[in-house]
């Protein structure tokens, strides 16, 4: 164990922890648009929005995210998409990671009691203000917790995009490998990093449930 | 003969799920202040066929009025939706599983449908949310939420829900069916007040003395289609049909 080693990349590693955490805030902005998005159409009354919705949670479900990567990263130039690096990884895992969310998003509105619909409509509500001020705030806490969930893995997900040249932590990580020799302690270092980005998410996610918890029962 | 316009008035009614036909072409009215309870034995089509009167499954075919305006007029998309929102406010309906809104008070869920779609301001929602919760014999609960409540003061404040719209009928789909015994009384007075003030009320129950009770009419339902259907006395007491004896001979024998 080379103690001394470990003092001396740890600060690289945590600077490049911080463009795991990049990838990650980025990945996921685009994920939610996307979740949000195919939860919409897979609500949608249109038989063609709930089939595309099904087909792309498919799609993005049934192939490895490494393989999506890199048919956006090498063979998207070949169709006249030429991204950088960094931006294919957060538009690929986005794109991904959305497909997953949603069936999450989906999921905890089904879990709703369908009584609370009915209820609803029969008031004279309407489908929208049905799903805003009764089903939703319902749906929240563990719409969150599955978000939570996903935010984790798509964060350990980013992993992936050392593949393509970002230098997020476990690239930089394999650097060290290779100047240093010593693959235990360097690897030891990035999954210790992992971790605390993990913990952080954790602890987020936690206040977040709180939070939600106390304002559905505020608002009328 | 009266040639008033009936409050509901639903003409051959069908529906099917997929190829069971559940109702087979259902007639039925209710005039202003009249109260009609409809009988039957589980799955003989009374829950769809107080579900389809608002629209909350459609019908294959038949027509649906509420106060001279029909209910299932053949409108497309957002045309239809504004018209049964619309419609629908006229129409309290009350569940059997309660269906209060667990993450608001018990003000909140009185008072959500005349702020949002009566536009009343809070106060007047609130005043009159207040008054109904009195009426209830629920003044003290307003602030609870719904799971600090029994059976029965979820079934009152549901009711209250529904009043607060100021609906020209009420639905009521065995409102006291998922209550423990002791509570069903304290559902059935505030049913029989309603009944006093001459709410128009169409009510499934299982409840045959209720029934009798309260009702101008009963309507006797079984496989889809009326049986039989008349003053309480006659259809209760006296009953024309075998199969309603037979429905009823089970159920007092219970
Ligand atoms: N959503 C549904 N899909 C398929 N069949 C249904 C559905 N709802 C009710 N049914 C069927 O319709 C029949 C009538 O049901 P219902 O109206 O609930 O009867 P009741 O209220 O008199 O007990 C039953 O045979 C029931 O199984
Ligand atoms: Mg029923």
């Amino acid at each position: 164990m080379d103690i001394e080693l470990i003092r001396q990349i740890l600060p690289f590693l945590a600077q490049a922890s911080v463009l795991t955490i990049g990838l990650t805030v980025c990945s996921l902005a685009i994920g939610l648009v996307v979740a949000v998005t195919i939860t919409i159409a897979s609500f949608s009354r249109m038989r063609a929005a709930r089939w595309a919705a099904a087909a792309y949670v498919s799609i993005m479900r049934g192939t490895p995210l490494l393989v999506q990567l890199f048919l956006v990263y090498f063979g998207g130039p070949q169709m006249g998409l030429e991204l950088t690096p960094f931006l294919a990884g957060v538009v690929t895992m986005g794109f991904n990671i959305g497909a997953y969310m949603s069936e999450g998003m989906k999921g905890a509105v089904l879990a709703v009691d369908r009584g609370q619909n009915e209820a609803s409509r029969s008031l004279g509500f309407g489908r929208f203000d049905t799903m805003r001020l009764f089903i939703l705030p319902q749906a929240a806490p563990l719409m969150i917790r599955s978000l939570g969930v996903n935010t984790v893995i798509l964060c350990k997900s980013t992993a992936l995009v050392s593949t393509i040249g970002v230098v997020e932590l476990t690239y930089s990580a394999q650097r060290f490998v290779t100047s240093t020799f010593k693959p235990f302690e360097v690897f030891a270092c990035a999954g210790a990093a992992y971790l605390i980005i993990v913990a952080a998410i954790s602890l987020i996610v936690h206040a977040l449930e709180r939070a939600v918890d106390h304002g559905r029962k505020a608002a009328l | 003969m009266n040639t008033q316009t009936p409050m509901i008035d639903v003409r051959q009614i069908r529906k099917a799920y997929g190829v069971h036909e559940v109702l087979k072409g259902i007639d039925l009215s209710v005039n202003k202040g009249k109260i009609v309870s409809i009988i039957g034995p589980s799955g003989s089509g009374k829950s769809t066929l107080l579900r389809s009167i608002n629209m909350l499954e459609d019908v294959s075919s038949g027509e649906i009025w509420l106060d001279g305006k029909q209910v299932n007029r053949p409108l497309k998309g957002r045309q239809f939706e504004n018209h049964i929102n619309h419609i629908r406010q006229e129409m309290g309906m009350v569940f059997q599983q309660f269906n209060l809104f667990p993450h608001l008070t018990v003000l909140q869920n009185i008072m959500i449908g005349p702020i949002r779609l009566r536009k009343l301001n809070r106060a007047e929602a609130l005043d009159r949310a207040q008054t109904l919760l009195s009426k209830v014999g629920l003044s003290d609960k307003g602030n609870a939420y719904p799971a600090r409540l029994s059976g029965g003061q979820k079934q009152r404040v549901a009711i209250a829900r529904a009043l607060a719209m100021q609906p020209k009928v009420m639905l009521f789909d065995e409102a006291t069916s998922a209550l423990d015994p002791e509570l069903v009384e304290e559902v059935n007075q505030v049913m029989k007040q309603l009944a006093a003030e001459h709410m128009t009320m169409l009510i499934v129950t299982h409840e045959m003395r209720f029934a009798a009770e309260v009702s101008d009419q009963v309507i006797f339902m079984d496989g889809g289609v009326v049986i039989e259907q008349g003053a309480p006395k006659d259809v209760l007491s006296n009953p024309v049909e075998e199969r309603t004896r037979a429905f009823l001979r089970k159920h007092l024998s219970h």
